[in-house]
């Protein structure tokens, strides 16, 4: 067993887990944080993607342990109490989820390539996303809400 | 450019209009958005145990020993389960939805690989997984049956000799259409054109996999459980029969689903073994599937060889189609599809046009592979059958040297014709195909692409341009004709409105991301005028719902949701009595208005539902003979299927130095008569030309001579990504169906139907200077370099 600490959307916690323990399992199973689930296992599917110091990191490839000191934002994390993260109100209005199961994934890939680049063309959207399998909205309209939640933000930027 | 589906002002960020069908953003949203939905791998109860199945390493074998003793010893072990011990409990063996027995764990021989044959049960999923490699099984390897055109020869390995006097690996025969008949008309037809055409098999892969928990209450005799399934209710009836505990005590809840797409309908080994893991440790255990199970065991689509052929006139009148199909079902028959239908409906081959004649025969054999047949919004096989004839059609297009879009537009079952007999057999509700054609044709620019195509040619540019029309057929069934396993395939629907005007709607339905939720919201609020978001939608829970056969074959809409607007009209007419008695009018000076019954002639004098709602809850007289409350439940069971139909156009480009396919541009047309919710159609669109590219050019469940398979992960069977696929454009018209009481036809399936025959027809024509007729998928970079270079055909 190793002593990790690690700040999970905004909450620090301190436990010990094997080595061979996968962060998502850890967020799952022992944090409760249930909003990442899991696709695939050979890293192909991003569902469990969530961000590790501010970027994006598939949680079914990192240990637990490697998130020793990091802070970790977890789909649960990215909104306030009733504000919705520009990027969940853009996929909600452009019908971006079906099944959801990819989404939280989706979500976070989505934020994460925003903050390179705040203005992405239809292509690098499709290009930054190519890591997130999604099996029901055939993107178009995945594409559509990332564009559409980067005109938001750049609108409400400081 | 995308044609975007008509979206009225003011309705874009309002959840609260439109109060009827129309585009609504989704109920569904707000928990999936945050992390909060709640999907089978996220119940968690105290105590819970995990469960992990250890499979078979090769595709056929008899099974010498299998030693348990290290497994057992694990310190975070608590059950350790073979074969052997379930036959002593009789759950060795469970019937598949085809009549068909399944091994839940092997007992005398490993039929495919991948199959379960034991499972452990631990204190964590890691202990489990630890424990699996501690169990020691020796096998006597056995030649495999992996060639399905090799599986009846003499002195073939015998898969199923578990069956009685089985000494052969036939399954079975089946025939439609007129074989003397079409054979007259292909005798003397001007111009015969055949193929060999194959539907390789694919698998559905939905994102998440399939799992449950499981929770038997030894004290009640109760269990409850939480599980990936399409069909709750079915899947409690059969739990029933399998596990002999009454039916009553049995709960199953499926909660979110990640995904379904046929391949959450079949129950699975796993599911039976956490029940069996449950009763013996007298915990929950919980049990999923990690993805190369999924991809290796679960219920598999397609797996069709297609022989077609097509009888016509030199001047392109289609006269007759045949076609004789081989159909590799897997080690154990487990297609789930109506049981009078072993080969689904896979006779509306004739497609979308007026023959003379037509036949079908088809065999289906066992092989060493997984079992499954029907998934992957198939419609039972509608997938095969359109994917045949818009095939064969083009074939067709290419003898004759005929325009494709001409061809089919002279061949198609006119307006007037509907309600149509095909010559197999099946009852076409209604279609106006020429429009939805046209439509797609405008939409694409269809003349532009033919010139441009021409240009491109000249210098050497490989461009391609494919059409496919297609007829679906879905919202099984009538149920004189269908059942599953003696269920007659009706569905139940339960309205309750609360005495303050809100509503709740109980669906037998069980929804994975189609938005249910949302569109039977809608559904019932257009018929009784309660806004959508004061009506919640239950459903997935057998404890709670009515009684029904689940969602697949795009059936929910034209059953489901036709006992939907039933139910409300039957709450609507009790609400016009009490309405009459509260206005002292008689009921047929009533009139009804969206919401509100008001006096013929003064309209002032009014009462709203929800006031009707108080009073038949409330003190004070109702009329005679009328009861309390404002509730009503009904069983709807459909008089035919509908039968959607749609018009794809899509375009190809292939890199003449690497042979790969990328699809410029698709244009859907889709014609599922009312429309429910644009948005979400839309959306279901999406999917399922996605599944098309993927289908076409990318996915395969393929094995090796030895059975091993070669498609077992998500490195190997590729899904398309983003990058993979175009903007889709999309269109409609509307063509109702008569006989549905909203006039709506399912459409989920319709793009799975529709878009692979396009695509194939538009890489095909891109090849066109080649000289090529057929090319099977997926048409992967190395097999369209192959049928450039004329490199034979790979046999399966």
């Amino acid at each position: 067993m190793t002593r990790i600490s690690v700040n999970v959307d905004g909450i620090a916690y301190q436990d010990d887990v094997e080595p061979r323990l996968l962060l998502v399992h850890y967020l799952r199973d022992r944090l409760g944080k249930t909003g990442t689930p899991i696709g695939c296992d050979t890293t192909n599917c991003g569902a469990c993607t969530v961000l590790l110091d501010g970027r994006s990191v598939k949680s079914c490839s990192v240990l637990a342990v490697q998130a020793d000191q990091c802070e970790i934002t977890t789909i649960e994390g990215v909104s306030s109490d009733g504000t919705w993260h520009p990027v969940q109100r853009a996929f909600h209005e452009e019908h971006a989820l079906q099944c959801g199961y990819c989404t939280p994934g989706m979500i976070m890939a989505s934020i994460d390539l925003l903050k390179d680049d705040p203005d992405p063309s239809e292509e690098a959207v499709r290009d930054g996303l190519e890591g997130n399998l999604c099996r029901c909205t055939g993107y178009c309209n995945i594409v559509r809400a990332v564009r559409r939640a980067a005109q938001e933000m750049r609108v409400t930027a400081p | 450019m995308t044609t975007v589906d008509e979206r009225p002002a003011g309705f874009e960020n309002n959840d609260h209009k439109p109060v009827g069908h129309g585009r609504m953003l989704r109920k569904e949203d707000p928990r999936f958005i945050r992390g909060k939905g709640r999907y089978v791998d996220d119940v968690q109860l105290p105590g819970m145990l995990h469960c992990a199945i250890l499979r078979s390493p090769v595709a056929h074998a008899r099974i010498v020993s299998i030693d348990t003793t290290a497994a057992e010893a694990h310190p975070k072990v608590k059950a350790v389960v073979t074969g052997a011990a379930l036959t002593e409990l009789g759950l060795a063996w469970m019937p598949t939805l085809s009549g068909d027995v399944q091994a839940v764990l092997a007992t005398d021989k490993v039929r495919f690989q991948g199959q379960e044959v034991a499972f452990v049960v631990a204190e964590d999923r890691y202990a489990a997984r630890d424990a699996l490699e501690l169990i020691d099984v020796e096998y006597d390897v056995l030649d495999p049956v992996i060639d399905v055109r090799r599986a009846l020869e003499p002195g073939a390995p015998v898969i199923r000799d578990d069956l009685d006097g089985k000494t052969d690996n036939h399954i079975f025969d089946w025939e439609t259409g007129d074989e003397a008949a079409t054979e007259a008309v292909f005798a003397s037809a001007d111009v015969v054109v055949s193929e060999d055409i194959v539907y390789p098999r694919v698998h559905p892969a939905p994102m998440e996999t399939c799992g449950c928990v499981a929770d038997y209450d030894r004290i009640d005799g109760r269990l409850t459980l939480w599980s990936t399934s399409q069909a709750p209710h079915a899947h409690r009836t059969l739990y029933a029969i399998v596990a002999g505990l009454p039916e009553h005590k049995i709960r199953v809840i499926s909660p979110d689903i990640g995904g379904g797409f046929g391949g959450k309908v079949p129950i699975y080994p796993g599911y039976v073994c956490a029940i069996v893991g449950s009763i013996v440790t007298g915990k929950p255990v919980k049990w999923m599937e990690d993805r190369s199970e999924n991809l290796t065991s679960t219920g598999f689509a397609r797996d069709y060889i297609m022989r077609g052929e097509i009888a016509a006139t030199r001047d392109g009148k289609i006269l007759a189609v045949r076609t004789n199909v081989l159909a590799d079902h897997g080690a154990f028959n487990g297609v789930a599809a109506p049981v009078k239908y072993p080969a689904g409906f896979f006779g509306v081959f004739t497609g979308s046009y007026d023959l003379q004649a037509a036949h079908c025969k088809m065999t289906a054999v066992y092989t060493n592979k997984a079992p499954g047949g029907v998934a992957y919004a198939c419609s039972f096989r509608i997938t095969e059958a359109v994917y045949l004839i818009e095939r064969i059609v083009d074939c067709l297009a290419y003898e004759l040297q005929m325009d494709p879009v001409e061809l089919r537009i002279k061949n198609f079952i006119q307006p007037d014709q509907f309600p149509y007999r095909t010559k197999t057999g099946w009852l076409y509700d209604s279609g106006d195909y020429e429009p939805t054609m046209r439509k797609a044709l405008e939409i694409a620019g269809y003349d532009e692409l033919r010139r441009e195509q021409a240009e491109r040619r000249a210098c050497g540019e490989l461009m391609g341009i494919g059409v496919s029309f297609f007829t679906e057929a879905v919202g099984a069934g009538p149920r004189k004709d269908m059942d599953i396993l003696g269920l007659g395939m009706a569905d139940g629907c339960e309205l309750r409105v609360h005495p303050t005007g809100k509503a709740v709607v109980r669906l037998s339905v069980q929804t994975q991301g189609q938005g249910h939720e949302t569109t039977f919201a809608q559904i019932v609020a257009e018929e009784i005028g309660i806004p959508p978001a004061d009506i919640d939608v239950v459903h997935g829970d057998t404890d709670q719902t009515p009684f029904g056969l689940g969602t697949y074959g795009s059936r929910s809409t034209p059953v489901s949701g036709a006992a939907a607007a039933l139910v409300a009209r039957k709450v609507r007419d009790k609400a016009r009595l009490i309405a009459s008695a509260m206005l002292e009018v008689s009921v047929a000076d009533l009139e009804w208005q969206k919401g509100a019954f008001h006096v013929k002639g003064d309209p002032a004098k009014s009462v709203t539902i929800q006031e009707i709602a108080m009073r038949a809850h409330g003190a004070g007289d109702l009329p005679e003979g009328v009861e309390g409350g404002l509730e009503a439940q009904i069983c709807y069971n459909p008089e035919n299927l509908t039968y959607p139909h749609g018009a794809y156009i899509c375009v190809v480009d292939i890199d003449p130095g690497t042979a790969q396919v990328k699809v410029r541009r698709f244009v859907a047309v889709d014609d599922c008569g009312t429309r429910i919710n644009p948005m979400i159609i839309e959306g279901q669109v999406h999917r399922g030309l996605t599944d098309g590219v993927g289908m076409a050019l990318m996915e395969m469940i393929a094995f090796d001579e030895d059975g091993n398979c070669l498609g077992g992960s998500l490195m190997d069977y590729l899904i398309p990504t983003a990058l993979e696929v175009p903007d889709w454009e999309t269109g409609f018209t509307v063509t109702p169906s008569p006989h549905h009481p909203i006039g709506a036809k399912g459409v989920g399936e319709s793009a799975t139907v529709g878009s692979p025959p396009a695509i194939v027809n538009a890489v095909v024509d891109a090849l066109k200077p080649f000289g090529i007729r057929h090319a099977d998928m997926p048409l992967t970079p190395s097999r369209v370099w192959d049928a450039m270079r004329g490199v034979p055909r790979p046999p399966v």
